[in-house]
């Protein structure tokens, strides 16, 4: 198979995935079987594509052609198959936790959420393959689509509430401002290809420039710059997997990976040096994870904190973007894959205290660790992760981004980057200590037992992903490398 | 032989089978006579549109009487289209209405109501397809009394009312128009389009010209439901049987654009009526304040049907605003968009026809939890109202980007951000709608079940085409951009 044909592949296994399991419906065990085979099927394909693009080329090819001159055209370059990667790999290991998870927790219309599931992937693919801004744009409103049954799984009061909200914001910053970003790149330079050192040079006044790429950073959403944030702590209605996988990797990364994508690829970094439009939004960055990271520490619901905790994130990522240099950005890059794995685990954490006790608080979990060693394990080793200390993947994102604040010259920034360290730990080490230190309040617990065994499995495959990530960055360095350069 | 009278044909075909229809009083053979009549007609607009795509004009003298004393027919790009448009709605709104309307009119009308069916399918395509301005006007008139007709037979007797209202608005509207028709013949002497085009081009600027400009833009501006003309429609379009408010939604206001763009760009010169006169700020504003109020009303309407009728306002102001933005890019917008609007709109309110067969109501109280009952139903309302917001891949998504572009290439910002909000306020009116049917249970003593498979294959067909013509936009992008390239050609 070429690398062309797995490129439609791609896009396409989930969907048709979507479909088996719709057909399967009746018989779980064949469904799930069904999401797992297009999970192991679509990783193999982005692995497929992996050494053409080690190799330098960037293999290409179109679907279709909408309206004249802009395609649904599909290309493999390193930043995308890196996020492909991730969210294949991640899709398979959250199935096996769902399967823990759903029936655990004995959630109804569960074809249904495995469809929309496999279907949300398969616009993550689109997003992570685009070769135009057009067909960024397309797949980036189909996932906030297909995301909305899933967020409003439950069908309560409160999921529509969640619902509306998650709508509202994604759909109003990508029409408001990305659609009209990328209608307005299209008319300035009739061009929306994704191109090494960007499209946009010469074409527009630095003034223009500056307001294009606001419009792009905060027209998309995703990424949850503040104050388009407050869609993500809604989304938390969801059931957990979709939390883990979707609001803590896929739809999100796909926000953070956009950004990156259009700073490369459309402006480039160095139209974005010499005319400096990013200087004010390091600052919104900056404040986005200072001040998330504050909200994080005052959130009881253990979701709800780990949603803040993902906005504070997302905004060191969007920060390296705007420092505009190769140093920062190859932080960027690995800060995609080493917060997707270390904050998957969390929420799969999260999602495994609730199905095993019906805890949801951070204030009930004392003494849970001696009920449930594993899992409360597993939330210490990713909270390392997160807060970026060794053996774990995450120091070296944040490595690279505050060698790359320094180089930019903004040493204030490395401050930042420092305050928000000690408020993850502020954040995130109480949980486990509580639950193996504190005292568990008298009754109940006897009752409480470890998690489902899929539940355990899928933490321990992405625990020892952050592991891996610590001691075998250079593939993704080296991803990251050519991806800028 | 008989492909030269095509033009003719397109209208004289219902206009005979008209009175049939009467005396066939038997229901399904005066559906069965409409039905057949119309399908003739769409293949006669697809012919026509076949001989003029490649940018050639036809013309037709009626009777034998050249041109500009004679009637002429004219078709070309830009009424092949508004052809191709209206006979394909009529024959899927046709499809419907057996059963529909089966339901909804009384046994002794339904002659009476396929009479005023294809009466008012005649007057449509007479209006598009002539070359004479008083012809145009008779045209209108026979459109709009069988109209009045067929909204009057709705269940409501609310009905009675909405057409009486419709028919006072829709007379003053077409007085206007008669009275700017008479002006114009009182200082050019002639009747015939071309020859007026010619003859005002000589004769320059004065005032009687100004003012037959003005009658002729507020009747019009009636017609096709113009902020603040709009009085009319949501009435009409909520009582009117389901079948009817497909129909006209679909093509009555589109017919009226049509006239619009006739008489500003080639009976007038666009350097006259956009340079001479101010009328480009003037429908921009209007447009744009129509589309907010409209948009922002719909939020508030508990009839769903009613709330589509007052969406139908904010989207004729899209094309109005692509009307004034005058350039080749803007009027492509427009008639892209009436193509699509067609679509979306008679998507939607075919859906909504469904839910009325079964459910008898159209609030949206009453829809609690129709996703699980009328699964085929709802899927197609959904798929209209993405289509509406315009989400990529549908057509309604093609509609917005061509109007954001041609707003952004001159510059126009504030217009930008109007069709941005119009969209936005879109989400919110169609989302409740949705929410209600998807995520709120349904009442237990409620027993509905799927609409019937004749009310829903046209329903799909028509959902469908919006996902078809997302996609594959060759035919829908190119006959807009030519008849746009036709229209500002021609005013050089």
């Amino acid at each position: 198979m070429s690398a062309e044909a797995a490129l439609i592949g791609v896009i396409l296994v989930p969907l048709l995935g979507a479909l088996a399991v719709v057909l399967a419906g009746s018989r779980p065990n064949l469904r799930e079987a069904m999401s797992l085979g297009a999970g192991v099927v679509l990783l193999a394909l982005v692995v497929r594509l992996l050494p053409r693009v080690l190799s330098g080329d960037w293999p290409a090819t179109v679907l279709a052609e909408p309206i004249p001159g802009l395609a649904l055209a599909f290309s493999a370059e390193p930043l995308g198959v890196l996020f492909g990667l991730i969210a294949s790999f991640l899709w398979i290991v959250t199935t096996v936790y769902s399967i823990g998870y759903m029936r655990g927790h004995g959630e109804a219309h569960q074809t249904r959420f495995y469809a929309f599931f496999a279907i949300a992937m398969g616009c993550t693919m689109g997003v992570a393959f685009a070769d135009n801004l057009f067909t960024l744009f397309v797949f980036y409103e189909l996932l906030t689509l297909s995301t909305y049954p899933l967020v409003t799984h439950a069908g309560t009061r409160e999921a529509r509430q969640g619902g509306r909200t998650y709508l509202g914001i994604l759909m109003a910053t990508s029409m408001g401002f990305l659609l009209l970003a990328v209608v307005w790149t299209w008319q300035l330079t009739g061009n929306v290809r994704f191109t090494s050192g960007g499209i946009l040079a010469g074409a527009a006044s630095p003034l223009v420039i500056g307001i294009l790429f606001a419009l792009y950073v905060f027209g998309i959403g995703k990424a949850a710059l503040m104050p388009f944030h407050r869609w993500l702590p809604a989304a938390m209605v969801a059931p957990t997997p979709v939390s883990a996988l979707l609001h803590a990797v896929a739809v999100v990364k796909a926000g953070v990976f956009a950004i990156l994508k259009i700073t490369v690829y459309i402006f480039g970094l160095d139209l974005l040096r010499d005319t400096g439009v990013t200087d004010w939004l390091l600052w919104i960055a900056a404040v986005t994870i200072l001040v998330a990271s504050v909200i994080a520490l005052r959130q009881d619901n253990l979701k709800a904190r780990l949603a803040y905790s993902t906005i504070s994130q997302l905004s060191y990522i969007v920060m390296g973007a705007l420092l505009v240099n190769s140093t920062a950005l190859v932080g960027s890059t690995l800060h995609l894959a080493t917060h997707a794995f270390g904050k998957i685990t969390l929420f799969f954490c999260a999602g495994a205290i609730l199905v095993a006790s019906h805890k949801t608080k951070v204030s009930q979990l004392d003494g849970l660790g001696r009920q449930m060693p594993w899992t409360m394990g597993a939330f210490f080793l990713a909270s390392l992760s997160i807060v970026g200390l060794p053996p774990m993947g995450g120091m070296w994102s944040k490595w690279y981004l505050a060698l790359g604040a320094i180089d930019a010259g903004y040493a204030v920034l490395v401050g930042v980057l420092m305050v928000s360290t000690l408020l993850n730990i502020a954040y995130l080490i109480p949980v486990p200590i509580r639950a193996f230190v504190g005292k568990a309040d008298a009754g109940g617990e006897i009752q409480i037992r470890e998690a489902p065994i899929a539940c355990l499995l899928a933490m321990g495959v992405t625990v020892a992903g952050c592991v891996a990530l610590f001691f075998n960055p250079t593939w993704i360095v080296q991803l990251a490398r050519q991806f800028v350069e | 032989m008989i492909r030269e009278h095509l033009p003719v044909l397109q209208v004289v075909l219902p206009l005979v089978a008209a009175p049939l229809c009467l005396l066939l009083m038997r229901s399904v053979w005066a559906w069965l006579l409409a039905f057949i009549v119309s399908l003739a007609a769409l293949v006669i607009s697809i012919v026509l549109l076949r001989e003029v795509y490649a940018g050639e004009v036809l013309s037709y003298a009626i009777g034998g009487w050249a041109a500009p004393w004679g009637i002429e027919y004219r078709v070309d790009a830009v009424n092949a289209f508004i052809l191709i448009i209206v006979t394909a709605i009529s024959v899927v709104a046709l499809m419907f209405a057996k059963t529909s309307v089966a339901q909804e009119v009384a046994g002794d009308k339904q002659g009476l109501f396929y009479t005023a069916w294809l009466l008012c399918l005649t007057g449509l395509l007479g209006i598009a397809v002539t070359g004479d301005a008083f012809n145009l006007f008779v045209f209108l008139e026979i459109s709009s009394l069988s109209s009045y007709v067929l909204i009057g037979l709705g269940q409501d007797r609310r009905a009675l009312t909405a057409s009486f209202q419709y028919l006072v608005m829709g007379t003053i509207g077409a007085t206007f128009i008669l009275i700017g028709i008479g002006l114009l013949y009182m200082v050019t002497g002639t009747l015939n389009m071309m020859d007026l085009a010619a003859r005002l081009a000589v004769l320059g600027d004065s005032r009687t010209v100004q003012t037959a400009l003005a009658f002729l833009t507020v009747g019009i501006g009636l017609k096709l439901a113009l902020f603040p003309l709009h009085l009319w429609l949501p009435n009409a379009y909520t009582y009117a049987p389901s079948a009817v408010t497909v129909f006209l939604a679909a093509t009555a206001t589109k017919v009226a654009v049509y006239m619009l763009l006739r008489f500003l760009f080639q009976v007038f010169d666009a350097s006259f009526t956009f340079g001479a006169m101010p009328l480009g700020g003037f429908l921009a504003v209007l447009a744009a304040v129509g589309i907010l109020s409209t948009s922002t009303v719909s939020i508030f309407q508990d009839n769903i049907k009613r709330m589509l009728a007052y969406s139908s306002v904010a989207q004729v102001g899209y094309m109005v605003l692509g009307i004034s933005l005058v350039s080749s890019a803007g009027l492509t917008a427009a008639l892209l968009h009436l193509f699509n609007h067609a679509l979306m709109k008679g998507t939607l309110f075919l859906a909504l026809g469904c839910v009325a067969y079964r459910l008898g109501s159209v609030r949206l109280g009453a829809i609690a939890g129709l996703g699980q009952r009328m699964p085929w139903t709802m899927a197609a309302f959904l798929v209209g109202a993405l289509s509406l917001i315009g989400i990529p891949l549908t057509a309604g998504f093609v509609s917005k980007w061509y109007l954001i572009l041609a707003a952004v290439e001159r510059g126009w910002w504030p217009l930008v951000v109007v069709v941005i909000a119009g969209s936005l306020l879109a989400i919110i009116y169609v989302w409740r709608v949705v929410e209600m049917a998807y995520l709120r249970p349904p009442p237990e003593k409620l027993s509905v079940t799927e609409a019937p498979l004749s009310l829903l294959v046209p329903t799909w067909l028509l959902a469908g085409a919006n996902v078809y013509f997302g996609v594959d936009t060759q035919f829908s992008v190119g006959m807009a951009r030519q008849a746009a390239a036709l229209l500002t050609g021609s005013s050089g």
